[in-house]
C-alpha cells in the first residue's frame, strides 16, 4: 500500500509495509541512493505495530526535483510530513537515514517515540568541517531515482558533532522518554560519536531498542 | 518620478518610473540543472562582462539604478535572477550549494574568460564562495555587504539556547507542512511597496514602488511579488559564520567590500573589526556612513564610482 504526500512542490511516497498490528508505528528512513524497502526488513519483523517505510525526495518513488538542492534539513522535512501522517512513530534509520532520524526526533521530541540509528549508506556524510569548495554538477543531470544531484550533495553536507549533539540536547529535554536515541551502527563518525557521549543516549542492539521502544506508550 | 496617484491599483505599471532606473537592455534564459534561470544584462552586448548577483529576497531589477552606472563604465553587466526569485522558476528545492551552481550556469553561458564579481548581501557571499571554488574564473571581486559576521544568538543558557533552537526548528517544519499550494498575499502596487517596506525601512516609498512593478505580476485578484513563497527568512543548519570568515584569507582575486554602518532587519551587522584580521592581502574596505544594508540602492552612484575605478586599477 503506497500513500503520497505532499511536501511543497514534492510528492513523496510512504509505503505500507505492515497495515495491521497493536500500537505504534515504525517508520523506516533508508540510506543514501537507497530507497524504501517493498517488505518488512528481518531485523524489524519483531516490531508489534505497523511498519511503514518513506521514499526521500529524490529517491524511490518519490519526485525527482530539478536543479538539486538537497540538504539533510529537507529530509529531516520530508520525514515530518510522514510522521504528521501517521500521528507519531517510533523511527528506525539507516546511514544517511540514522541521521536524519535524530534531526526529526530533536525537532519532534513529543511525536517521536525513540529514534533508533543504524548503519547504513550515508552515515558520515561529508565530515564535521567543510572541505574545500567545487562546484559539482553530475554529468548526466537527467532526472532519475536515485537523483545524481542527491548522490553528490548528500554526501557532502557538513555535519559538525555539536550540531547533532544539539539535537540531542532537544530530544532529552522535550521528550518524555528516558532513551529517546538508540545507537545501533557499528560505524563511528564524528557526528555520532558526540551524540553516544550525551547523557539519555543508549549503545544496544537493534532488537533490544525495538523492544524497549514498543513498550512505551 | 511617481505622484500619489500612481500608488493606485488601477495604474499602468508600465508609467511608474524611478530617477535613473533602466531597465535592462537584454534578457535570455540559461537552463540549470534542468531550471530556467532568467538572465537580465545591461551595457553594450560586447563589452566585458561583469558578473552581478543580487541579495536573498531580491531580484536582478533591483539592480536598475546601479548596473546601469556600472554599465556606463564600459562594461556588459551580467545579473540573473536567483532560482525561485523574480523570473526564475520557482524550484522543488532551494539550498547554497544550488544557488552557487546556478551563478556558475550563468557565468559559463555569458563568458570562459575570467571575469569581475560583484554581489550583494547573499549574493556577495554566493560570489565569494565561487570565487574561492573556481579562482580561474575571477579577476576581480567586489562583495557589497555580504562578508561574513560572527553574528550568532546572543550569549545566553544552553538550555536556552536549545529552546531557541528547537523553537526555529520547529517554526521551519510547520511551515514546510504549509507551503503545498502556498500562494503570496495579493495587494495593490502600493500595498506590496508598504509591505516591503518593513524589511527596506531606509529605501522610499518612489524606489519601493518601482520595485513592486519589477517584481510582481498581475493575478485575477491583484499583485502578488513573484519570489516563491515557499521562501523564508531566517533558518537554521550546520554552517558557521567562522567557516566563511576562515576562507577569506586566501582569497585569490584582488577584493574590494563594502560595509554598511547603520543596522538593518535584514543586514548582516559585519564590522571592520572582526573582518580585518581574515581580510587577504591588499583588501579594500569602505564602511560607508550614515547607510544601511542596500548600499547600492541608497548610494548607487558613490558604489559604482568606487568599483569601476577598482575595477580599472
Amino acid at each position: 500500500m503506497k500513500t503520497l504526500l505532499q511536501h511543497g512542490r514534492i510528492s513523496l511516497a510512504l509505503h505500507g509495509l505492515r497495515a495491521a498490528g497493536d500500537g505504534r508505528p515504525l517508520l523506516l528512513l533508508h540510506g543514501r541512493g537507497q530507497c524504501a524497502p517493498r517488505a518488512v526488513p528481518g531485523d524489524v519483523a519483531a516490531w508489534p505495530g505497523p511498519i511503514f517505510a518513506l521514499d526521500f525526495t529524490g529517491h524511490g518513488e518519490s519526485t525527482v526535483p530539478r536543479g538539486g538542492g538537497y540538504s539533510v534539513e529537507i529530509l529531516m522535512a520530508d520525514a515530518d510530513h510522514a510522521l504528521a501522517h501517521l500521528g507519531g512513530a517510533t523511527l528506525l534509520g539507516r546511514g544517511l537515514g540514522a541521521y536524519v532520524a535524530l534531526l526529526l526526533a530533536g525537532a519532534r521530541p513529543k511525536d517521536v517515540r525513540g529514534a533508533i540509528l543504524c548503519d547504513g549508506p550515508g552515515l558520515a556524510g561529508g565530515g564535521p568541517r567543510p572541505v574545500t569548495p567545487t562546484v559539482v554538477t553530475p554529468p548526466d543531470p537527467t532526472p532519475r531515482a536515485p537523483d545524481p544531484f542527491a548522490m553528490i550533495e548528500l554526501a557532502r553536507d557538513v555535519r559538525p558533532p555539536d550540531y547533532a549533539a544539539s539535537y540531542v540536547l532537544q530530544a532529552t529535554q522535550f521528550s518524555e522518554l528516558d532513551h529517546p536515541i538508540s545507537v545501533c551502527a557499528v560505524e563511528r563518525p564524528d557526528w555520532l560519536a558526540a551524540v553516544i557521549e550525551e547523557p539519555g543516549v543508549l549503545v544496544t542492539t537493534i532488537a533490544d531498542a525495538l523492544a524497549r521502544y514498543a513498550r512505551v506508550a | 518620478m511617481t505622484t500619489a496617484s500612481t500608488l493606485q491599483d488601477d495604474v499602468d505599471p508600465a508609467s511608474i518610473a524611478y530617477p535613473g532606473a533602466q531597465a535592462p537592455a537584454r534578457r535570455r534564459t540559461v537552463v540549470s540543472g534542468g531550471l530556467r534561470i532568467a538572465v537580465h544584462e545591461w551595457g553594450d552586448a560586447n563589452a566585458p562582462p561583469v558578473l552581478l548577483a543580487h541579495g536573498g529576497f531580491d531580484f536582478a531589477r533591483t539592480c536598475d539604478v546601479f548596473a546601469p552606472l556600472v554599465a556606463a563604465g564600459g562594461y556588459r553587466v551580467v545579473c540573473w535572477d536567483q532560482r525561485g526569485h523574480g523570473d526564475s522558476e520557482h524550484a522543488e528545492l532551494y539550498s547554497w550549494e544550488a544557488d552557487v551552481r546556478d551563478a556558475l550556469a550563468v557565468l559559463d553561458s555569458t563568458t570562459a574568460e575570467p571575469a569581475p564579481f560583484i554581489g550583494h548581501s547573499k549574493g556577495g557571499s554566493l560570489l565569494t564562495q565561487l570565487a574561492d571554488a573556481c579562482p580561474h574564473r575571477v579577476t576581480k571581486l567586489v562583495n557589497i555587504d555580504g562578508l561574513p559576521s560572527r553574528a550568532r544568538h546572543p550569549d545566553v543558557a544552553e538550555h536556552e539556547r536549545t529552546r531557541m533552537l528547537a523553537r526555529e526548528i520547529t517554526g521551519w517544519l510547520d511551515h514546510r507542512r504549509r507551503v503545498a499550494g502556498a500562494e503570496r498575499k495579493p495587494g495593490t502596487l502600493a500595498g506590496l511597496a508598504e509591505r516591503r517596506g518593513r524589511m527596506n525601512p531606509r529605501l522610499s516609498r518612489e524606489w519601493l514602488l518601482y520595485l513592486a512593478a519589477a517584481g510582481a505580476q498581475r493575478d485575477g485578484d491583484g499583485w502578488r511579488w513573484k519570489l516563491d513563497p515557499s521562501l523564508r527568512f531566517g533558518g537554521f543548519g550546520p554552517w558557521r559564520p567562522e567557516w566563511t570568515l576562515l576562507r577569506l584569507p586566501g582569497l585569490a582575486p584582488p577584493l574590494l567590500g563594502f560595509l554598511a554602518s547603520v543596522s538593518e532587519p535584514m543586514g548582516w551587522d559585519t564590522t571592520e573589526d572582526v573582518l580585518r584580521p581574515h581580510l587577504p592581502p591588499g583588501a579594500e574596505i569602505v564602511v560607508m556612513p550614515d547607510t544601511g544594508h542596500f548600499i547600492h540602492i541608497e548610494r548607487p552612484r558613490e558604489v559604482a564610482e568606487r568599483v569601476l575605478r577598482f575595477l580599472a586599477a
